[in-house]
């Protein structure tokens, strides 16, 4: 059911659904960007309406909720181990349509791969809700229509569209309309999605090993400098390793955590007995992209890269994941006609 | 009839005594580097109408438009107005020019407006200096620069002063990558290591340049609030001691900094050689004479720096020195 609040509506609904909640949503940091005067949109713990930024895209995607940057997860002494604490207060995330997509993929490789789930993982993720910030128009670098991840009609408490100062809301968690009722009118309201973006991308149907191979990757081995921003604002992204830390002097006591990990960064392909599988960031380029576009999908059915684009905004290098993309399914057509 | 100019004068208004006979070059202020294009297009008409038609760009980032007939300063004056009211360059007199030549133009890099790595707006302060200290006869170089890489070489300046921030570290936000650490490494001090899967910064190491934030990929490091400043003091060229600013005070505020700068115009006028060679005498060579308590007691007059500065007790300064010992064989 539709409804439509005032600003000072919308701002009651935050201020009772915190009570309710802990919001979680994305913010605008001023001057927590890279650079001096620079800002970062990401993402945080809210309270207020006036906090919650609607405009613009976040720089780190809500997947820092679920999977934490840096996460502790138990605590050991010689003969015992305790979980670190968690709050289990629900959670609400105020995410957008490609992000809602994301949730999906994240949820395959935490708890819908393979036989066990990720204990920590749901831990986190059986108290969280969604609201879903609908998209009036298509940001700068996404090309979430090619990637079919660009439209959501469930899987949200309700949806937030922001029109000429007015707040609209699809609302589709039965015990919040009397709050919506009660703030609000009734409408007609459809979460708004894009149909169209400015970047789209093709993605060839299978890819020959003969891919790895090919000259396409040479230039990332002199363009990137493994940074790996791109994974780390990735809201499929789902790579972590291991901190095992002892902080006593007699070194019996300490803490294992889990940290964020990058397929482009410096170790990760790191073995025992010093091995490295791909030191090259051609090798770790095709990597990345092969499994975002091709290599979950031969898995699970379907492709894990949803095309928020933030990978495109986040290169220091300028180097651009949907032209790259394009670049392989060329390279994949190429390779056929030679064939 | 011959010629009757008033050199001393023609110099104050910033024009160069050349050696071609009845030939002069006016000296175009632009403080902060930083000129709008309508300005610089008025400049090439000055030249093309007055000068040889071209334009010397100088090491202070001013220009300089020379083979200027000695008879046309007035008509060049006229014409400079436009373009000293666009720079907002201090006046005593509209259509006369600009009113000294002592307090040379002020310099800044690109800073924060350009460079990834500058750490403040180096072309406001250097406007904001300007407005504050010009116009003065005494020989004063002011310089500002974004970042401990000192691009504007501010340590060839009377006041250098350097861009820092206090990288402020987000524990929760780190995943260990060591970035910070290596980029620290290659291209800083070397501060950071990484301790049980964090990061721990050398806070006597750290010069504050924000290598660390630029290169975090997690937002992990980011910059703080507040603006600091390594004042530098008294470097110089020249002919008897070429030498490099020393580093009187780390993490120092604005406010205090530019106060600094103005108490030494004080101390200047106090204890300059009233015989130097048409008034002018470095500020360094006049602390040489003084000594450096002196000058401290005057420079710090009713400053008050915040609690996290750190000034120095000492400086020595080093350099070059022309001796009798300069004997390169």
């Amino acid at each position: 059911m539709g409804f439509v609040l005032s600003e000072k509506g919308f701002e009651k609904l935050i201020r009772h659904l915190s009570d309710t909640y802990r919001l979680y949503a994305p913010v605008l940091k001023p001057g927590e960007g890279r650079f001096t005067d620079t800002d970062v949109v990401r993402y945080d713990f809210v309270k207020d309406s006036a906090e919650i930024e609607l405009s613009k895209k976040s720089d780190y995607s809500f997947k820092e909720i679920l999977t934490p940057l840096s996460e502790t997860l138990f605590y050991f002494t010689e003969q015992e181990m305790k979980e670190a604490d968690a709050d289990e207060q629900p959670v609400l995330v105020f995410l957008r349509n490609c992000d809602l997509h994301a949730l999906r993929r994240l949820d395959q490789i935490y708890l819908q791969n393979g036989t066990s789930q990720d204990w920590f993982y749901n831990r986190i993720r059986r108290n969280l809700s969604f609201a879903l910030i609908g998209c009036a128009e298509s940001c700068e670098d996404g090309f979430c229509v090619s990637m079919g991840a660009n439209k959501n009609v469930e899987g949200y408490l309700f949806s937030i569209d922001q029109e000429d100062g007015k707040f609209l809301f699809d609302v589709k968690d039965f015990s919040l309309l009397p709050v919506f009722a009660d703030l609000g009118n009734e409408a007609e309201v459809t979460p708004r999605f894009v149909t169209e973006n400015k970047v789209q991308v093709s993605i060839p149907e299978t890819v020959p090993n003969s891919i790895y191979q090919n000259p396409i990757w040479d230039e990332y081995n002199t363009r990137c400098i493994g940074c790996g921003r791109c994974n780390f604002v990735c809201p499929t992204c789902t790579c972590y390793t291991m901190q095992d830390v002892f902080y006593t002097e007699n070194g019996k006591v300490g803490e294992r955590r889990r940290v964020a990990a990058s397929c482009m960064v410096d170790g990760y392909t790191n073995v025992a007995g010093g091995g490295q599988y791909r030191k090259s960031s051609a090798e770790r380029m095709r990597f990345k992209v092969l499994h975002k576009v091709y290599d979950f999908r031969r898995r699970f059915g379907y492709d894990m890269c949803v095309g928020c684009g933030r990978c495109d905004m986040a290169c220091p290098e300028y180097i651009s994941f949907p032209v790259c993309i394009n670049k392989l399914n060329r390279a994949v057509k190429e390779g056929q006609i030679h064939e | 009839m011959g010629k009757d100019i008033n050199v001393k004068k023609l110099k104050k208004n910033a024009f160069r005594y050349s050696k071609v006979r009845n030939e002069t070059a006016s000296r175009v202020r632009i403080p902060g580097g930083v000129v709008s294009a309508r300005s610089m297009g008025r400049i090439a008409e000055i030249a093309e109408k007055y000068g040889n038609g071209t334009i010397f760009v100088t090491n202070r980032q001013g220009v300089e438009i020379p083979g200027i007939d000695i008879s046309n300063i007035d008509a060049v004056n006229r014409e400079l107005q436009l373009i000293i009211d666009e720079t907002k360059v201090n006046q005593d007199e509209r259509e006369k020019g600009y009113p000294a030549s002592g307090t040379r133009n002020i310099v800044a890099c690109p800073g924060s407006r350009l460079c990834p790595f500058g750490c403040y707006d180096t072309t406001d302060l250097a406007r904001k200096m300007d407005q504050a200290i010009f116009p003065n006869n005494l020989h004063f170089k002011v310089a500002f620069t974004g970042c401990s890489n000192d691009c504007a070489k501010v340590r060839m300046n009377d006041f250098g002063i350097i861009g820092m921030t206090e990288p402020q570290y987000n524990k929760d936000r780190c995943v260990g990558c060591e970035q910070c650490v290596k980029y620290c490494q290659k291209r800083s001090v070397g501060a950071l290591k990484m301790v049980n899967g964090k990061i721990v910064r050398d806070t006597d190491l750290c010069i504050g340049c924000g290598v660390c934030v630029t290169y975090c990929p997690t937002r992990a490091w980011t910059r703080s609030r507040e603006r600091y400043f390594r004042l530098v003091l008294l470097g110089r060229t020249g002919k008897v001691n070429p030498r490099l600013a020393q580093d009187f005070i780390k993490w120092a505020d604005e406010q205090s900094v530019f106060k600094i700068v103005k108490n030494a115009y004080a101390y200047v006028e106090e204890y300059i050689d009233r015989n130097a060679v048409e008034g002018k005498e470095h500020v360094g060579y006049i602390v040489d004479r003084t000594g450096f308590d002196e000058f401290v007691n005057w420079i710090m007059k009713d400053v008050v720096l915040p609690e996290k500065a750190e000034v120095a007790r000492r400086i020595y300064w080093e350099g070059k020195r022309y001796d009798r010992s300069n004997n390169l064989k």
